[in-house]
């Protein structure tokens, strides 16, 4: 009876995976269906971690079923039994070594992707920055070169890398659209480079990812990705048809509430940057160089 | 400074259901106990047995119970939250209620099962397996226990006095500070962590010095059992990482009681410290809970193999290598903060580095079994349920220090997977394990196996339900703390098994409870004192060991002294002759460390309402008790011989 | 430190009627004190972090005085003769007990008792200067780690002050012991240790400061 149940504890994981992936389709597997290259090179680091990693975890797998299995203490078990035995160079060394190899291979590929991701995706076209904003509980994106703001979505164009500068004037929060690329904290008083990039059209889902309070849960958004003259109409129609932001339309905006999708057709020159300076932005040279690497 | 003007519907929480539940329930058992209590007149029995001890083994007892009744209002905590989750849209709690119990949850579950759980095993078993009478310091030993209990007590008491916190267990800035949290919660939570982290603090010394110093005669260091390793390389973590986090949590007191601005957005405070202090304790803490498990583990697979450890001396240098690794890994837990490439390269690496002392832990467990005689039993089998549970959660912690593709888990439903993956299946497992292999130890006679079986069978396949699918949630992009979510994700199906998932391990807890309950009446007597066929010194002694534990303090020869000592009996090598026993010096008991805590309750307790009044009254009466200690030459007394004697005879021993 | 624990603390075995006795809980005082300087590494540790703090923060002053403009040269210096002194004078102290000179013993004690209290006051002068001036703990980022690296010592001062007024009352009860010389001997490294201390206090903190 023992013996069953072992094997059956080993299978049911593997059957619930199935019944679970029957309920849901490849595309919502955000992380493997990236849209840009970061998202690309990112899936292909937790795929490769996912076989190195299945190198030990199946093998130990077998080799503990198979030993409860041979040398279980029953009678007429006629497998050698030796309580002496501890000692074995040969095999300490094998598994001291397999696992440090292992370890190597994906030391190698994490420096050298940590390294490329802080610069923008190749091949590049003409970045675009974006400076965002998380406050309590919605998304300020500014366009420094268009001159308008939207909040909860944005418009990006495909195939330019998207220079995200993000900081928080509120809890710090966390920027995150999966399809795109992995997450950056929004924080008070630091500006936060975050490369991504979007290959093909769509719409792409966006939330905060670090808690930051009462409605934490509805600070979702949606990054817009279209052709650049797309963009540039969005652009242009933004700037005409919708109400600038103001100081004190601001300092509303920073109030505690959740609200859905808002676009102004302009906002206070250097909000961004003084919001950073005011929070401890003057303390911070890496926030002033990257404030300046823009202008 | 915040203003504190408070009536009576903000200090006692109302206009919950919940929360009326709770003060009922309160009220009913502590009635219950104190009527129990009066009627069989158990009240002195209460303070002379228990309140007042300085044994080790009552102590160990004590830590457990209150881990296991923390274990259970951490898995109601659970259990409310997976509810809440179970479909999208849910109006089960609103994100208030949801915010306070996900913190609750995260702060009891480390702080107030964990670490009393390993207190307890170290307790129970340390002096035992290394021939000493007691631990270095019995009188430090009680404040200890007492300042975990009350800071428990002071965390729990915010659920119905002012409200629990709502900012995470980690509790980080500026969603902490005044400005953004002004209740009470945050202030129990900074205050009970404090309280109890003296505590944990002196325990981590005591262990350090009752096991480089207090060994029997003949037991070098290489001659421990590995689950003394793993205590001493747990309390070098304890005394190195718990001050870090005794600052930062006293600077983000300060900052909200005396308006400071350490880690406030204006003022010049920089958050990021904060987190970085948090973190510099909170790695080292993931180990300091787990490490003890892997002595755990490495006893009973040892045991219940009938076999040698394999690769000891591999084995002790794992432990120590994780011990020192441990320290230089923090920053893992916040890739995303920023900092730069080459900062982020090395923890990275740092991380993965310490899969390898890891991963071959497991395969020395493996090769211990190998040519050997595995018994199942329960013990063993959480052992065995143990190694699969931590393999996968090791390994994708692996993929969690991957730093660039840590941005697309962290904060994500695949973080949550694989960090109660190491947790439950590491910590919560091994403790388990320990508990049912020294439970007879403890009390004498065994748990009973058919509820213990079918609470860890369902305990682990409840596991592996609720936790596998959130994995795939994590890549679906679902965050953590959200309180709800919308449709059209395809997040529902896979909450609504891992909810699933989790009632089946809150069942697997009711029949570990139930099986406790019936082995109290029925269990199985221990008569000889090592029902396993142990390897360890603990089960030379009779169970429940003797309070001064060995009549005659063993002189070990080998590793596995026991065994070695069963070894030579059956080979007919009589034991060298036995000294004659002599009289015992053993530590008298006393109330202080309970009147000690106590006070740090109260000063705590009015801190959280700002009454400093209280505050005064409460260090007033712990400075008392300090100095009544200094003055107290009456510390100690001696066992005569005729008295150890007769316990002995009681044995059946001479 | 481990001749000073030899030549002090190696007595033979304790006897209770002419019978050896196995100890339970203490073979040797010096388990104590081991276990002493494990609470001093620990205790180390606490001031890193605050060290670290100060670090990070002390040029986040906000619209607060820099450390120049608040830092009095005079007081800081006397603070630290004061606490210098007073660590020369408990290890005096301890010298004159190890050869059982109980009288110097008492008065080296003392003596480093007042030395204790001067350094205390002349603190408490500069917090209360400071304070009176308007620069806080809230002032900014910078005063805050000011106030809470200092005090703290303040506090570990003044907490030692008390705990060897304790002792002190009881060498002058029961003279030197094998337990009251174990006491004299862990208060003192506790003052060396805060001496130590003080000494990083003064150069990163009022030296730096003064001179950046």
């Amino acid at each position: 009876m023992k013996c069953k149940s072992a094997r059956w504890y080993r299978v049911l994981p593997a059957g619930a995976a199935c019944l679970m992936l029957s309920g849901c389709t490849r595309e919502q597997f955000l992380v493997f269906n990236p849209a840009g290259p970061v998202g690309k090179i990112e899936m292909h680091l937790v795929i490769l971690s996912m076989v190195l990693i299945g190198i030990v975890v199946v093998p130990v797998m077998l080799i503990l079923w198979y030993i409860v299995h041979r040398f279980r203490d029953r009678p007429n078990n006629r497998a050698p039994y030796r309580p002496e035995w501890s000692e074995n160079r040969t095999l300490e060394f094998i598994w001291w070594g397999i696992p440090i190899i292992i370890i190597g291979i994906l030391a190698v590929n994490t420096v050298r992707d940590t390294f490329r991701l802080t610069r923008p995706p190749e091949p590049a076209g003409k970045p675009l920055t974006i400076h965002v904003t998380s406050l309590d509980w919605k998304w300020l994106f500014e366009y420094p070169d268009q001159k308008i703001a939207t909040v909860n979505y944005c418009y990006i164009p495909t195939g330019r890398p998207i220079q995200f500068v993000l900081t928080a004037d509120a809890p710090m929060n966390s920027f995150w659209v999966p399809q795109l690329g992995g997450q950056e904290y929004t924080m008070p008083g630091m500006a936060m480079r975050l490369w991504l990039q979007a290959d093909k059209p769509g719409t792409y889902f966006g939330s905060g990812a670090n808690f930051t309070g009462r409605g934490y849960a509805h600070m979702k958004f949606d990054v817009i990705a279209t052709s650049d003259p797309e963009f540039s109409q969005w652009a242009a129609k933004v700037r005409q048809t919708a109400p600038a932001l103001t100081r004190s339309g601001y300092t509303q905006l920073v109030k505690q509430s959740v609200v859905g999708r808002m676009s102004f057709s302009s906002f206070p020159p250097g909000l961004f940057q003084e919001i950073i300076m005011r929070e401890g932005g003057m303390y911070m040279k890496h926030d002033i160089s990257v404030l300046d690497n823009k202008a | 400074m915040p203003d504190d003007t408070l009536n009576v519907s903000h200090f006692l929480v109302t206009g919950d259901p919940l929360i009326y539940g709770a003060d009922v329930s309160i009220v009913v058992v502590s009635i219950a106990i104190v009527a129990v209590l009066t009627y069989y007149r158990k009240w002195g029995w209460l303070w002379r047995e228990w309140l007042t001890t300085v044994d080790h083994k009552k102590i160990g007892i004590m830590y457990m119970i209150a881990a296991l009744l923390m274990l259970f209002r951490g898995g109601v905590d659970a259990l409310l939250m997976r509810t809440q989750l179970a479909f999208p849209n849910m109006r089960f709690l609103k994100a208030e209620h949801y915010n306070q119990i996900f913190t609750t949850h995260g702060t009891i579950m480390i702080l107030f099962m964990a670490m009393p759980f390993i207190f307890a095993m170290m307790n129970i078993a340390i002096p035992l397996m290394i021939g000493a009478r007691d631990v270095a310091f019995p009188y430090l030993n009680a404040i200890s226990f007492w300042m975990f209990f009350f800071g428990a007590m002071l965390f729990n008491l915010s659920f119905v006095i002012g409200g629990s916190p709502d900012a995470g267990w980690t509790s980080y800035p500026p969603l902490a500070e005044s400005e953004f949290n002004l209740g009470p919660g945050e202030n129990y939570y900074l205050l009970a962590l404090q309280i109890s982290g003296i505590g944990s603090i002196a325990t981590g010394i005591n262990f350090f010095v009752t096991i480089l110093k207090m060994r029997a005669p003949g037991m070098t260091l290489m001659r421990m059992p590995l689950f003394c390793w793993a205590v001493l390389a747990t309390s070098v973590l304890i005394i190195f990482a718990f001050p870090v986090l005794t600052v930062a949590l006293a600077l983000l007191l300060i900052d909200r009681i005396a308006g400071a601005h350490f880690f406030t957005m204006l003022g010049g405070g920089n958050p990021m410290m904060y987190i970085n202090m948090f973190w510099i304790w909170g790695h080292p803490e993931v180990y300091i809970v787990v490490l003890p498990a892997f002595g755990i583990f490495s006893e009973v697979v040892a045991t219940f193999s009938g076999k040698r450890i394999f690769g000891y001396a591999s084995m002790v240098a794992s432990l120590m290598a994780i011990a020192v690794i441990s320290y230089f890994t923090w920053l893992h837990h916040f890739f995303t903060m920023g900092a730069g490439p080459g900062v982020n390269s090395f923890f990275a690496l740092s991380t993965m580095i310490i899969a390898i002392p890891t991963g071959v832990k497991i395969f020395n467990w493996l090769a211990t079994m190998y040519n050997g005689r595995v018994r199942v039993t329960v013990p063993m089998k959480w052992a065995l349920g143990f190694i699969p549970n931590f393999a996968v959660g090791g390994a994708t912690g692996v993929m969690l220090s991957v730093a660039p593709a840590d941005y697309q888990y962290h904060n994500s439903y695949f973080l949550i997977a694989h960090f109660h993956q190491t947790l439950i299946g590491g910590v919560v497992f091994g403790m388990l394990a320990g508990m049912y292999y020294w439970w007879p130890k403890m009390f004498g006679f065994l748990l009973e196996e058919r509820y213990a079986n079918w609470g860890f069978w369902w305990f682990n396949i409840g596991f592996y339900v609720c936790f596998i699918p959130q994995y795939l949630l994590g890549f679906m992009g679902m965050t953590r703390r959200i309180y709800t979510y919308p449709t059209g994700m395809g997040w529902s199906t896979l909450n609504l098994i891992s909810t699933i998932g989790a009632f089946m391990m809150g069942l697997g807890f009711l029949f570990i409870a139930a099986g406790i309950v019936y082995s109290i009446f029925y269990g199985e007597r221990d008569t000889t004192g090592d029902p396993w066929n142990g390897r360890t010194l603990e089960w030379s002694l009779p169970s429940p060991a003797p309070h001064y534990n060995f009549a005659r303090i063993p002189v070990v020869t080998s590793r596995d002294a026991w065994w070695t000592m069963k070894e030579e009996r059956k080979q007919g090598v009589l034991p060298p002759g036995r000294d004659e026993l002599r009289p015992i010096h053993m530590p008298k008991n006393s109330g202080r460390p309970f009147i000690l805590s106590l006070s740090f309750f109260v000063a705590g307790f009015g801190l959280v309402f700002h009454w400093y009044i209280l505050t005064v009254i409460g260090f007033a009466a712990v400075a008392a008790c300090l100095l009544l200690r200094s003055f107290d030459y009456d510390t100690d007394s001696y066992i005569p011989v005729d008295e150890i004697k007769k316990t002995e005879a009681s044995y059946g021993r001479s | 430190m481990s001749v000073m624990q030899g030549s002090l603390f190696n007595h033979p075995p304790s006897r209770v009627g002419g019978e050896r006795v196995e100890h339970a809980d203490h073979p040797d005082p010096n388990l104590w004190i081991f276990g002493f300087w494990i609470f001093l590494a620990s205790d180390l540790v606490l001031f890193a972090s605050l060290f670290a703090t100060y670090a990070v923060l002390h040029t986040h002053i906000a619209n607060g005085p820099s450390a120049r403009q608040i830092f009095d040269v005079t007081g800081f210096t006397a603070e630290t003769l004061f606490l210098l002194t007073s660590s020369f004078t408990c290890g005096l102290a301890t010298w004159s007990m190890r050869r059982g000179q109980q009288g110097w013993l008492k008065a080296w004690l003392v003596v480093t008792l007042i030395f204790g209290l001067l350094f205390i006051g002349f603190e408490v002068d500069e917090f209360a200067t400071n304070s009176m001036k308007g620069y806080g703990m809230s002032t900014s980022a910078f005063l805050s780690a000011f106030y809470t690296l200092v005090g703290t010592h303040g506090c570990h001062v003044s907490l030692g002050i008390c705990w060897m007024v304790a002792i002190l009352i009881q060498v002058f009860r029961l003279g030197i012991t094998e337990v009251t010389a174990r006491k004299v001997f862990v208060v003192s490294l506790y003052w060396h240790f805060l001496d130590v201390v003080w000494v990083f206090i003064f150069t990163v903190v009022y030296l730096t400061g003064v001179m950046g």
